[in-house]
């Protein structure tokens, strides 16, 4: 492929329907001006902080620590405002959306936490929401959905298909194909045709910033490795950032599924282009995009951002593979050795930190908990989460 | 191949009428009714478009989406397809719609050489921009395949020049800011938006996305080169009727007066 704009080596570029273009076209443009934009900077930093939160905490997690054998650091995006890290992009892509004059925003959710941070991001600002949500998702995170509304966000289950956040993107996306003049459409992670993975990336990189200040404060040193689950891989490039130009390893951890399928692109998966970019993800041999499974919504997807495809073809980052029951043990492990309810989604990055560790024991870690679990309970209630120990725990899928 | 899309609008143009191009999806309503409808809609049709079904559409609304899940589920594939076009009687040009991870899981180079083995002579890829399209033409002009070009009711007046600049075969002008599906009415502003198109075009133009009645064909007949009609068309199908049933009437609709419209000069923007 020829090197058009937005790519890392192969991946990413602009694979949309023309309507969208003048869009792009025109959001490119608006991103640059907003970052050198002073006023604009100091509003983000003055929200990330008054409204979001900021900083959240490097937490040293001693009995976990003990129990993995090394020393694992705990990045707090749970305590970030609405539960999870996505609010870092949420406001900062409303932000510049109000500022390029739009009114209207829409957005996909899987977990349900892209959706509340954007509706809240929306309330702040006095911008009109609305978010299109799996069926299935709408099912297994129901209190978001109801935070979602609770915020005066309009909350459309998507009922084609799998029923799940690749269905969500498909609909938020003809929506904006429909609404070109007054609407954004604020996407949840670093996937998407240019220049969504690049903004994304820079939003959620004070995760990076963060991060790396405060080990370095903490211990005088870089982290042997940092970890972070990836679906569309928004948190992780977020902490990747921070540590991209040091010698510190970078970790991502797609989530496994059970038998009944996967949702591991980066390891299973190869080239194509869906949703606006090329990239990895799950297709059959006809280009057809295949379902995916995995206990985590918000990794439920079966792309993943082109820049996380650099990285991985560059081999600056590694990525792994984590099924249901190993993040789940990891889920119940935190919970019971830390007092801290982890998202299914982060559980998978606690579990491949358990994995590493006992290949490597004494390692440095700093693990990516990016969001909270209280969304998961009733889906976990559900089905009778089972009891788990320290060391208890068997792998189930093998690393990718 | 491009030659006789060139053909088809010279035909129509002769004959006073606007050109009509329905949309069917290949598989549906099922493999062997794809068959008999694309036989079927050779009398009414001067270009035929055929839609190979793909999971995750971005351009197309509730009615093709649905008939492409079905087409699907029967089983439908790009190589059926174009076994399908290749076992065809002689008939008017075919050009293929699909999406782009279609074309690239093919292998470009591939789908162009299977492509025009099977009679086939263009493809509307939309979620392929211009932008991204410089190797995927350059493959295609080596088969002799057309990629058409698309126009947006928010391409601005320099764009549309760049993109006309490229063009292949006919210039494809979606009328709304949406997906596909049929529509009450049209929007304002197409006459003009076709008429600009037109004056920077070296390729006929034609318009599509909502267009299911014979008013809004007899709108549009002195205007355009060429009419699409596809959801409408599948809904029909979807729902029993017969190709004759819909196009006959769209049919005598693209019927102009006279001559009216100024002639492609093949004037470079």
């Amino acid at each position: 492929m020829t090197a058009t704009k937005g790519r890392y080596g192969v991946h990413g570029g602009q694979y949309v329907p023309e309507t969208l273009m003048p869009n792009l076209i025109a959001l490119e443009a608006g991103y640059q001006a907003a970052r050198e934009d002073r006023a604009f900077t100091a509003n983000l930093e003055a929200g990330l902080r008054e409204f979001v939160g900021r900083a959240t905490p490097l937490y040293f997690a001693r009995r976990l620590s003990q129990g993995y054998d090394g020393n694992v650091y705990l990045k707090r995006e749970d305590l970030a405002h609405t539960g999870a890290h996505k609010i870092n992009n949420a406001l900062g892509q409303a932000m510049l959306a109000q500022r390029m004059g739009k009114t209207r925003i829409v957005a996909e959710t899987g977990a349900g936490q892209h959706g509340v941070a954007t509706a809240a991001a929306c309330a702040r600002l006095g911008l009109d929401c609305t978010v299109y949500m799996g069926a299935l998702d709408c099912e297994r995170q129901r209190p978001n959905v109801q935070r979602m509304q609770l915020l005066g966000a309009r909350v459309v289950p998507c009922e084609a298909g799998s029923r799940n956040l690749k269905v969500a993107i498909n609909e938020a996306i003809r929506d904006w194909i429909s609404h070109p003049d007054d609407t954004h459409y604020l996407i949840g992670s670093v996937v998407g045709p240019h220049p969504y993975p690049a903004i994304v990336r820079d939003f959620q990189s004070v995760i990076g910033r963060e991060a790396r200040a405060q080990i370095l404060e903490r211990t005088g040193t870089l982290p042997d490795a940092v970890i972070a689950c990836v679906g569309g891989g928004s948190n992780a490039m977020g902490l990747f950032a921070g540590f991209v130009a040091d010698a510190t390893e970078l970790h991502g951890v797609e989530a496994g599924g059970d038998g009944r399928g996967h949702a591991a692109p980066l390891s299973h998966g190869s080239i194509g282009v869906l949703h606006g970019a090329m990239q990895y993800l799950l297709q059959d041999e006809d280009g057809q995009i295949l379902n995916t499974h995995s206990i985590a919504p918000g990794l439920d997807y079966p792309g993943v951002g082109p820049e996380h495809g650099g990285l991985k073809d560059t081999r600056r980052a590694q990525y792994h593979v984590v099924g249901d029951a190993e993040a789940l043990a990891a889920f119940h492990e935190l919970a019971r050795l830390e007092g801290l309810i982890p998202a299914l989604e982060s559980s998978h990055a606690l579990a491949f930190a358990k994995r590493l560790l006992k290949q490597r024991p004494g390692l440095t870690v700093i693990v990516n908990l990016s969001g909270r679990g209280d969304k998961d309970l009733p889906a976990l209630m559900a089905t009778g989460g089972p009891e788990c120990e320290v060391g208890e725990v068997k792998s189930e899928v093998s690393n990718g | 191949m491009a030659d006789s899309v060139a053909q088809a609008f010279a035909k129509a143009r002769d004959e006073s009428r606007a050109a009509l191009l329905p949309f069917l999806m290949s598989g549906h309503p099922t493999p062997q009714a794809f068959a008999a409808n694309l036989h079927a809609a050779a009398a009414h049709a001067d270009i035929i478009e055929v839609g190979v079904p793909f999971s995750d559409p971005l351009a197309d609304g509730p009615v093709i989406q649905a008939a492409a899940a079905k087409a699907l589920g029967h089983g439908t594939t790009l190589s059926g397809t174009l076994e399908a076009l290749r076992l065809r009687a002689p008939g008017p040009p075919v050009v293929l719609m699909l999406g782009i991870n279609q074309v690239l899981a093919r292998g470009v180079d591939k789908f162009a050489k299977q492509a025009a083995e099977a009679g086939v002579s263009g493809a509307i890829v939309p979620d392929l921009p211009h932008e991204e399209a410089g190797e995927i033409r350059a493959a295609f002009t080596r088969q002799g395949l057309c990629l058409i070009a698309m126009l947006a009711p928010t391409t601005p007046q320099p764009r549309m020049r760049t993109i006309l600049g490229q063009a292949r075969g006919f210039a494809y002008l979606i009328s709304v800011a949406g997906v596909t599906g049929a529509r009450d009415s049209l929007p304002t502003g197409t006459i003009e938006y076709l008429r600009r198109a037109r004056e920077h075009s070296p390729v006929p133009v034609c318009v599509g996305f909502g267009i299911s009645k014979p008013e809004h064909i007899e709108h549009l007949r002195d205007h355009a080169d060429g009419v699409v009609v596809g959801s409408a068309l599948v809904r029909a199908l979807e729902g029993g009727a017969t190709v004759a049933d819909v196009l006959s009437p769209l049919r005598l609709a693209c019927r102009r007066a006279a001559s009216k419209l100024p002639q492609i000069t093949g004037a470079k923007p």
